[in-house]
């Protein structure tokens, strides 16, 4: 199982998404203008500050050479997940619905969070734990859709993980920590699971989300 | 031709921005201000301003959350 890692100018946590996927498979990395995915099985978009975050959190990312070629295996049925800023870039590249905007607090939140896994039949979800310890470190990290939308996500079961009662750190819609599309192929969320995989650092819940990526291969 | 993007939150989201300065004029005294809210003006040299709604809906602005009013004007 390869997973392909995708480094922007301005991110800094390909390498610990490196490191993450390196536990349950190959991890390749990949480059922003490259257009080439190095025929990968999934690709993460890692968390930080692509090109700066000017503008808005992942708004010029999304239109990265290397984009083209992630959408294109998003469309295809490709398995994509988004960390944190890369949650922006999926947002912004519409390949996910809603937006995220700045922490109701107005300050960079970052702590470990106590999550809900609310939906465990994905191929992002199938081997993690009902209740996860990771954490969260952001400024635009509050999520939003229209109600009607976030009603249809929720019927769907698009919302995939939740920040437990009172955990809620930037003001989400609805407690909303991380969703996925309609086809299932693509994930974002906020947390950072591939902060959460040697319990050296005081937890392993993140290594589940990668772990239950294999043989997920186009 | 010049123009400016001026770039809004929706109605209806919250604007926390806008909220701390609005509590901030209070505390310096200003009575009676409200509905503070906090965007964005983009300004720019256009060729060709037709293509200006296209560059607000895929770049300038994100139409989900933001609203955008384009204003002209000669160069």
């Amino acid at each position: 199982m390869k997973f392909g890692v995708i480094t922007f100018p301005g991110s800094c946590d390909d390498l610990d998404a490196q490191l993450a996927v390196a536990r349950v498979g190959t991890a390749v990395p990949l480059w922003h203008a490259d257009h080439d995915l190095q025929g990968v099985d999934a690709v993460i978009i890692p968390g930080g500050f692509s090109y700066g975050d000017y503008l808005r959190p992942g708004a010029v990312a999304r239109f990265a050479p290397i984009m083209t070629e992630v959408i294109e295996f998003a469309h295809a049925g490709g398995h994509v997940m988004g960390i944190c800023n890369g949650f922006q870039v999926l947002c912004e590249a519409r390949l996910l619905p809603g937006a995220l905007l700045t922490n109701t607090s107005l300050r960079f939140v970052c702590r470990q969070v106590s999550l809900e896994l609310v939906n465990p039949d994905t191929a992002f979800t199938r081997e993690a734990p009902a209740r996860l310890s990771i954490p969260v470190k952001h400024t635009t990290g509050r999520y939003y859709a229209p109600e009607p939308d976030l009603d249809r996500l929720e019927a769907n079961r698009q919302v995939v993980l939740r920040y437990a009662p009172g955990e809620n750190p930037n003001g989400s819609a609805r407690d909303i920590a991380g969703v996925i599309n309609e086809a299932g192929n693509v994930f974002g969320l906020m947390p950072h699971p591939e902060h959460a995989v040697d319990a050296l650092t005081g937890s392993t819940d993140g290594l589940g989300l990668f772990a239950s990526l294999r043989g997920c291969g186009l | 031709m010049h123009a400016r993007v001026l770039i809004r939150p929706k109605a209806g989201i919250l604007d926390p921005q806008g909220a701390v300065a609005e509590r901030a004029l209070g505390a310096l005294g200003f009575d009676g201000v409200k509905g503070v809210r906090i965007g964005r003006l983009v300004e720019l040299d256009v060729a060709d301003p037709a293509t200006l709604p296209e560059m607000c809906e895929r770049l300038l602005a994100n139409p989900l959350i933001e609203d955008y009013e384009i204003i002209e004007s000669p160069a």
